[in-house]
């Protein structure tokens, strides 16, 4: 799945915050990946043309890859790719996809996922929110820090904490436990 | 069952053994680009965290990067020890996890044949 690349593009995008929201709806039969970030954000130039594969801003590799793979995705899969940006307001980009579809990418090992993200960027206010049906799970970098103080995200302990953290709260999330995290 | 709450008590531990841990500051920095994550950049990621969970190392930060251009030899992984120069390591698996943390970062011992860059800083 394709929520680490575009985290990582709004971090490219100079972000201080970043939200990720995943919301599974088995009732509607739909998964949303919503990824919205404070960083500079797309003119209606690049916004238009980001989906074209042989668009990109970086002058390292003339492909951007990411948002038109993940267009195409979406399309496969009865959903769609929105992208709502302006210069100066950040951006939003929202993935949905039939969440029963066959062909619809796995949503990927997501203890991972996020717990690289935070351990990864300790500096980035950075916020998960995982819905299913009617259950939420929601942690955010700086509600670890503000416990943490001067500890690192990266010492040891903190990794193996997360790690099981995460895991049991996503696993409570599948057993349709109603949890409150704040 | 973990909590936030857990944080407090692991922060305590902490700051009591402060005295003993001294700020040598190794960063391990993995690149997490579009060609990155499809080399299996978070896999990679996720031996480094495991590695430094397993090997208890205290004084390693863990950095992601973007594109830096060299896609074809991606999953790259920089390692930084202080006042060394900067080694960027190519087309690291996640077999290779261990070897590289055990010998570059514990060890201070470069991988040579893995090695795809160097940096003075
Ligand atoms: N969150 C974002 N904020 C601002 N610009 C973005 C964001 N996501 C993507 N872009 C723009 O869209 C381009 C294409 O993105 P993408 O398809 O992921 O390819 P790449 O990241 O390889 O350039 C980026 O180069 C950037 O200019
Ligand atoms: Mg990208």
């Amino acid at each position: 799945m394709h929520i680490l690349d575009l985290v990582q593009n709004s971090i490219e995008a100079g972000a201080s915050t970043v939200r990720l929201e995943i919301i599974e709806d088995r009732e509607k039969d739909t998964l949303t990946i919503r990824v919205a970030d404070n960083g500079r954000g797309m003119d209606a130039e690049t916004k238009r043309r980001v989906l074209d594969p042989f668009v990109t801003t970086r002058t390292t590799r003339r492909v951007g890859l990411g948002l038109p793979l993940i267009d195409m995705s979406t399309k496969r899969c009865g959903g769609h790719l929105l992208i709502t940006s302006a210069v100066g307001q950040g951006t939003v980009v929202e993935a949905e996809y039939r969440h029963s579809h066959l062909d619809r990418p796995p949503l990927g090992n997501v203890v991972e996922t996020v717990k690289a993200i935070i351990v990864a960027n300790p500096e980035l206010d950075f916020h998960y929110v995982h819905r299913v049906d009617g259950a939420v799970f929601t942690v955010s970098t700086r509600s670890i820090v503000s416990e943490l103080g001067d500890m690192p995200l990266s010492h040891p302990d903190v990794i193996l904490w997360l790690h099981e953290f995460l895991s049991y709260n996503l696993a409570n999330l599948y057993g349709g436990v109603q949890h409150e995290n704040n | 069952m973990k909590t936030i709450e857990d944080l407090k008590r692991m922060r305590e531990q902490f700051q009591s053994q402060t005295k003993l841990r001294h700020a040598s500051d190794i960063q391990v920095i993995v690149g997490m680009g579009t060609c990155g994550i499809a080399a299996g950049a978070r896999e990679v990621m996720s031996a480094i965290l495991d590695e430094i969970a397993k090997r208890k190392l205290q004084d390693v930060t863990v950095r992601q990067t973007g594109c830096i251009g060299m896609c074809e030899k991606e999953v790259l992984v920089d390692v930084v020890r202080p006042g060394e120069p900067r080694i960027t390591y190519g087309n690291v698996t996640v077999a290779a996890v261990s070897k590289l943390i055990g010998e570059h970062v514990v060890n201070g011992r470069i991988v040579e044949d893995m090695v795809v860059g160097k940096i003075a800083e």
